[in-house]
């Protein structure tokens, strides 16, 4: 019999989890019941918080990690993974849902900033963490800090795609940038990006990020879910988009098809019919500066 | 030779990537026609109960199953091992109902359980470069199930190929090839080379 030396919390198990979840829609709940709603539609994962964004622009007030109580009633509902959020550079939150044993974090924009300079050390957690990012420097440095899975950050809570298109595209076009560059402009690419130096040879060697990307921030439909995987995001998180329509459980299913098949428009097609109305949402582009989540963090 | 991934989710790339490396042509599946003319077929990690679902919606399980009980050669990871499963323990999730054995789901636990370690695998001794001397193999285990028992008086037999305290975390039975880790997450390609000789030997 084999007696194994294992090895718990490294990059490799953290990242890996990200990589099973590609190809997949993570959805925002916040009880046991829309959890189990969610698992029934196909969500590879749920992200467990006590408002959804829409709710916390709407409201206002502090945001903060949820309820411990709260986590564990979606825990005990589901078999997919448990992610919740936690404040940017809020270390004690994260050592909070780490003893949760919750699956994944998200050091999250959608909630108030705890420290508005630096971010946690993710590499200090055996808890795989995932960050939001609009650009490929925001997205090295949160992998630098040890990020095992980078989002767009979007504009969460607004129903509006415009934002996480638009981070995406960055991402991509910052990538073009790296990849197309000789090794001699990698340095300068690096100081230009804010990015550290090894991350973004690593990128030229990929062609891409070295951990999986998902689309978050403002995705309301299977058509803008469909969209942000042709534009090359590995998945998709649905915040508000699905509890705050007509018809959520219809409409999550409808997403988790769409993802899975994203290039088969007949088919996205077929699955859009009779969905209710999406949440109304508002335009990021009627938002003040203000009242944007995604320049939360750096 | 041609093999199949099922490419409804999870780590296709991965699996992709180390095929190719081997040398073998590779499809997606996401659809019953996309089944045709493969040798054989790959069930990536991913999340079972997605999966599964998603299998009914495309009327890709019966086919597949069917293509499983007449020889076709499946190698499923993780998620794959669990669906490949006639049994799985507490859940009455979609599967495809093939092999004879008795899966336990996140057996290790929640993510923070998950692990990597090296392990002895004496069935790939003769399998690439290293033909005869058998380095340990990188195993990677995320959320992973394991097989807890298995069905003595199936035939043809599930022979297992790793166990660690009893439980069975990598087996066979004829046609059928199941690992609760991640080969595909190492460069190692040892596990899927051991996966193209049964399809070549298989062939008709």
């Amino acid at each position: 019999m084999t007696e194994l030396k294992k090895e718990t919390g490294t990059e490799n198990v953290k990242r890996g989890l990200a990589e099973m979840l590609k190809g997949g829609v993570i959805m925002d709940v916040v009880n046991p019941e829309q959890a189990k709603i969610a698992e029934e539609a196909g969500a590879v994962a749920v992200m467990a918080l006590e408002r959804v964004p829409s709710d916390i622009r709407a409201q206002g007030g502090v945001a903060r990690m949820s309820d411990p109580e709260m986590i564990i009633g979606i825990q005990k509902a589901v078999s997919i993974p448990v992610m919740a959020k936690v404040r940017i550079g809020h270390i004690v939150e994260a050592r909070v849902l780490e003893a949760l044993d919750i699956d994944f974090i998200d050091e999250s924009e959608v909630l108030t900033p705890a420290d508005d300079v630096y971010h946690i050390l993710k590499s200090d957690f055996n808890v795989p963490f995932v960050c939001g990012a609009r650009n490929l420097g925001e997205a090295l440095r949160r992998i630098g800090e040890g990020a095992a899975m980078i989002r767009t950050k979007g504009e969460a809570g607004t129903g509006d795609v415009v934002e996480a298109v638009r981070h995406i595209r960055q991402v991509n076009e910052d990538i073009q940038r790296v990849v197309s560059a000789t090794p001699m402009e990698l340095m300068t690419i690096a100081k230009d990006l804010g990015a550290p130096y090894e991350l973004v040879v690593q990128v030229k060697k990929l062609g891409r990020l070295p951990v999986v990307n998902f689309a978050a921030g403002g995705v309301a439909t299977p058509a803008d879910a469909a969209l942000m995987m042709e534009l090359g995001c590995d998945g998709v998180f649905v915040g508000s988009g699905i509890f705050k329509s007509d018809n959520p459980a219809k409409r999550a299913k409808a997403i988790v098809e769409a993802v899975a098949h994203y290039k088969d428009a007949k088919l996205i097609a077929e699955v859009s019919k009779g969905l209710g109305e999406a949440m109304r949402g508002q335009s990021v582009a009627h938002l003040e500066e203000k009242d944007k989540l995604a320049g939360r963090g750096w | 030779m041609k093999i199949g991934i099922l490419a409804l989710q999870g780590a296709v790339r991965e699996h992709r990537r180390t095929l190719q490396h081997l040398g073998v042509t590779t499809v997606d599946v996401l659809y019953p026609a996309d089944l045709q003319g493969i040798d054989g077929l790959v069930i990536p990690g991913g999340e079972s109960t997605t999966m599964g679902k998603l299998l009914v919606r495309y009327n890709l399980l019966k086919p597949i199953a069917e293509l499983g009980r007449k020889g076709l050669p499946i190698f499923g990871t993780c998620t794959g091992l669990i669906l490949l499963s006639k049994h799985i323990n507490g859940s009455e999730q979609y599967r495809l109902d093939l092999m004879d054995t008795f899966v336990e789901r996140n057996a290790f636990g929640r993510q923070l359980a998950s692990f990597e370690a090296d392990m002895e695998i004496p069935a790939l001794a003769d399998i690439g470069d290293n033909a005869g001397n058998n380095t340990p193999f990188h195993t990677i285990f995320i959320r992973a199930p394991y097989i807890e028992k298995v069905d003595d008086k199936a035939e043809p037999k599930v022979i297992p190929l790793l166990t660690d305290n009893g439980k069975i975390l990598f087996a066979e039975q004829g046609n059928l090839l199941a690992a609760a880790f991640h080969p595909e997450l190492t460069d190692d390609t040892r596990v899927h080379a051991y996966f193209l000789k049964k399809v070549r030997t298989l062939k008709p």
